[in-house]
């Protein structure tokens, strides 16, 4: 009886909650496989939103690769807004998938990818709503697997106990051998139950399993040590690197949502991991080395997602996507391939350099110049050295001059607030930046009418990277330096009118530094404030300091430890962190060292360019930097007129007419896989 | 510094393509706008031969004829497309509805001759199942709307919160059972503005005879058309069809 479809029972609630469409499944390219025949089944789950939650990419690979296996069965599952939580807890309806609308406490595996910390309370609505005991302890032999992974869960220990397991880096491979395991086990009848499946998983060092691990405290709060309670499982666990990402050109057939969500556009991924340097900047550090998709599989990544999906915007994604060492063939070819077929692409463009300009030239040929985004991050070129964003504010008003001249009508600078070392006079140049971007609009474009947007974050100092000893900069003197930047604006009258500020309050920051670099302590502050009410605390009208504040007070400072202690506090060289057990590849000693480069202002190259293995990744992980240039070129698209979708081949109805079948270039394009190849004439 | 796309203007439109599609099952949870997303993308898939506007975004020509609201299922949504070459409706319809998903079902295209779609278009046809409500409840109610001259609700509609009246826009009402726990209503209700929605003569119902259903209806729209004096529907695609007619004796001639 497991496994059976509930929409029946959830179809008569959808008309009283707000955009029922998005629980409704049926997106192009989703899969319902039959229940009965797959031995190993995973319920993927994006916590937060499903306007969020579909396009991540990581989620939509996973739900590609397990259902690509013959027998193993892999659905999605994203968080129910209130309106819907409080319906199916009034009809006792669980948490369900969106693909067979199946409950998610019939699966094998739940599987919650965490892009943020923000998303642990929908995690907990999840596993309440699916009949899951929260507690992993409490899990009987039919419940799931809550396996958590994602960039987050490189510090899972605030959750630690509401998870069974957890994978560490790229999931491609974890899932598969997981899913190898979890096959074994189940075809050998479950012996030893739960605890020798997990046993099992952290001996093929698959995952980190929190319960095999015991944590002891110092009288003064500070942790004693980390200390694996079995023999036969690693000291501590490692990250999953994937190498060759030619070869898992995923996801092949992207999601097509019918519902709203935030990116309206295919994503390709044209490398993973950054070795910028940039000291801030956590998948900077946890996704090294560098690996590269060739030219050839961008290309064709693209093209097939285009005809999978019918999307009109390609977006090409990395964390510093101008670095691709075939980048300017890419934009280029593209650009050509795409030239009048109605296709536009785009660059996350966060680069400061004019090159960056070129690319987004190419890529708005024929498309509209509306906003071009740039990242020094920093105010101040002190404050650049010490975060390691090595752009001077010279570098930038060549660029934004060169965008300016080229028709682009608005510059986006994205900034931080709260960085290490920081001071007022730090953030109140970040004033000074945009008067000289205005000043270098107007002189390069012969208009007043410029605009400039300010975006600015506060600071979160992040796990496994050389801020993470850092103290995190109070929300109230991060208020009060935005406060005073943006009064100094608004004071100027050259630039008041152009500058528009974006800016959130730094409260939301400190929750998320909290959880970012908590310990298992942690969890009962999360479990209180999701019992409180506490959902969806990465939105502005759900988030609720005052709640978190709150917990804290109640379950932390009993053991005299507190908010601030987890936040605002600066740690020393020798204090064990929550998250050193766990091995992503990167040097201790190195990050401490650059840690202690950052005070003294000094900057560090990146090893794409200049050979150097100091952070330790590359020889621990037995991985290499993967770059090009390959030599290899984009491959012409063939039977579709320069990737246009419009039909130019002789007319189907005059064909006809003629007495003569319509050619093959004249035939509509269908679906093979709907309509099969007989194409009525 | 003012660009102008570079390059020739796009392609002028050589035909355009009448299509009547339904809206079924969970897809009927589509909005328009959701809708219209999805048709674009369908169009792509199919890479049917769209004509494009002009300028730095350009769009596909697609003109929209009214919309089943959000929750609403239908069987008889139009569309009209513009076209940059010409292909013959059937087939269009065919790659079409193959590259929708299911629920968007594409049921008739023709070639447009004549007048706007639009102007063929005052009236639609709505069945709507009423779980948990006893047909002779239903019968009460809808005689007492129908016996009244005007009944105002109230609704958030784009341009804000409105206040109109139901009544005028009911041609026809008839009530039958389904089963013994499920009425059905089917009428036939002119298009006014703002629109009298099936929710909006449920809401009336309530207003003169306390109807307040304890499980959401289920609308279907089942025809759109030019209303005769006999209460029944003209079909907007007729006139096109006439032509097609003509065209298809050519092809098979």
């Amino acid at each position: 009886m497991s496994g059976q479809s509930l929409f029946a029972r959830l179809e008569p609630l959808l008309p009283r909650v707000r955009r029922p469409v998005q629980y409704v499944g049926g997106e192009g390219n989703s899969i319902v496989k039959p229940w009965d025949a797959a031995a190993v089944r995973w319920a993927l789950m994006y916590p937060d939103a499903y306007e969020v939650g579909l396009p991540n990419q990581g989620l939509q690979i996973l739900y590609e690769i397990l259902n690509e296996q013959p027998d193993v069965l892999a659905e999605r599952t994203y968080s129910v807004w209130p309106d819907l939580e409080a319906l199916l807890r009034e009809h006792g309806l669980p948490q369900f998938t969106v693909d067979g609308h199946r409950p998610v406490g019939d699966f094998d595996v739940l599987g919650v990818s965490f892009s943020t910390e923000l998303g642990y309370t929908n995690m907990l609505t999840a596993l309440d709503l699916a009949g899951i005991p929260l507690y992993a302890e409490r899990r009987g032999e039919s419940a799931p697997l809550v396996v958590a992974g994602g960039h987050a869960a490189f510090n899972p220990e605030p959750i630690a106990r509401f998870v069974d397991a957890v994978v560490l880096g790229d999931g491609e491979q974890a899932v598969l051998g997981i899913t190898d395991v979890i096959r074994a086990w189940k075809a050998a009848g479950a012996p030893g139950g739960r605890t020798e499946l997990l046993a099992r998983l952290a001996r093929r060092r698959l995952v980190y399993v929190p319960a095999f691990y015991d944590v002891a405290y110092r009288p003064d709060g500070r942790i004693q040590a980390v200390t694996a309670n079995r023999d036969d499982i690693p000291a501590r666990p490692t990250k999953h690197t994937l190498s060759d990402l030619d070869s898992w050109p995923y996801p092949k057939a992207p999601l097509v949502p019918l519902a709203e969500t935030v990116h309206e556009r295919m994503s390709v991924e044209i490398f993973r991991g950054c070795t910028r340097g940039c000291r801030f900047c956590q998948a900077g550090m946890i996704t090294r080395p560098v690996r590269e998709r060739n030219i050839e599989t961008i290309g064709a990544m693209v093209e097939a997602g285009l005809r999978a999906t019918g999307f009109n915007e390609v977006g090409l994604l990395s964390l510093s996507s101008a670095d691709h060492t075939e980048i300017g063939e890419i934009a280029t070819g593209l650009a050509d391939r795409y030239d009048g077929g109605n296709v536009s692409l785009s660059l996350p463009s966060t680069r400061v350099d004019a090159f960056n300009v070129t690319l987004a030239n190419e890529f708005s040929r024929n498309g509209r110049r509306s906003g071009l985004t740039f990242a020094p991050e920093g105010g101040s070129e002190r404050l650049r050295k010490v975060i390691n964003k090595m752009v001077s504010a010279e570098d930038l008003v060549r660029t934004v001059s060169t965008a300016y001249a080229h028709g682009w009508r608005q510059v986006k600078l994205y900034f931080m607030c709260g960085l290490p070392t920081e001071t007022d006079q730090d953030v109140l140049e970040i004033a000074d930046l945009a008067r000289e971007v205005i000043r270098a609009g107007r002189r390069a474009s012969g208009h007043r009418d410029i605009r400039c947007t300010v975006s600015i974050g506060g600071f979160v100092p992040k796990p496994h990277t050389p801020f993470q000893w850092v103290g995190q900069a109070s929300h109230e003197v991060t208020d009060a330096r935005l406060k005073l930047l943006r009064d100094t604006v608004r004071a100027d009258k050259e630039i008041a009118r152009a500058v528009g500020f974006r800016y959130h309050d730094g409260r939301p920051g400190i929750i998320e530094g909290l959880l970012a670099r908590g310990d298992r302590r942690v969890g009962a502050v999360i479990e209180r404030v999701w019992r409180e009410g506490g959902r969806f605390d990465g939105w502005n009208e759900h988030f609720s300091f005052g709640r978190w504040e709150s917990a804290c007070a109640a379950e932390l400072e009993p053991l005299g430890v507190s908010l601030d202690w987890f936040t605002t506090r600066e740690r020393d060289e020798r204090e064990v962190l929550a998250w050193d057990h766990l091995d992503a590849g990167l040097d201790r000693d190195w990050l401490w060292a650059d840690w202690q480069e950052a005070l003294r202002e000094t900057e560090l190259d990146d090893c794409r360019w200049t050979p150097c293995y100091d952070c330790g990744v590359c020889p621990t992980m037995g991985t290499d930097t993967q770059i090009g240039p390959t030599g290899r070129s984009l491959l012409p698209v063939v039977g579709v007129s320069a990737g246009s979708p419009v039909v130019t081949g002789p007319v189907a109805a005059e064909a006809a007419e003629a007495g003569a079948g319509a050619g093959p270039a004249g035939d509509l394009r269908l679906d093979p896989a709907a309509v099969g190849s007989g194409t009525p004439a | 510094m003012a660009r102008r796309p570079e390059g020739p203007p796009p392609p002028p439109v050589v035909q355009r393509v009448r299509l009547r599609f339904a809206k079924r099952g969970r897809l009927r949870f589509l909005s328009h706008r959701d809708v219209a997303r999805t048709f674009e993308r369908g169009l792509r898939r199919a890479a049917v031969p769209m004509a494009y506007s002009a300028g730095f975004s350009p769009h596909p020509r697609i003109s929209w004829v009214g919309a089943a609201p959000t929750g609403a299922a239908s069987e008889a949504e139009y569309v009209e497309l513009a076209l940059a070459a010409t292909v013959e409706p059937a087939r269009l319809q065919a790659a079409l509805d193959a590259a929708l998903p299911p629920g968007l079902d594409v049921v008739g295209a023709v070639e447009a001759e004549g007048a706007g779609l639009a102007e063929r278009i005052d009236a639609s046809r709505w069945v709507v199942r009423l779980p948990g409500v006893a047909e002779p409840e239903l019968r009460g109610a809808v005689a007492e709307l129908l016996s009244r001259d005007v009944v105002e609700v109230e609704r958030a509609t784009k341009d804000g919160r409105r206040r109109f009246d139901v009544r005028a826009a009911m041609v026809l009402a008839v009530c039958r059972a389904g089963n013994d726990t499920c009425a059905i209503l089917e009428m036939v209700v002119r298009h006014t503005t703002p629109a009298v929605r099936p929710d909006d003569v449920l809401t009336a119902l309530g207003v003169v005879a306390g109807l307040r259903p304890s499980v959401p209806p289920e609308p279907t729209r089942l025809e759109q058309g030019r209303l005769r004096e006999d209460r029944t529907l003209a079909d907007p695609l007729a006139p096109d069809r006439n032509d097609a007619g003509r065209l298809a004796g050519r092809s098979s001639a």
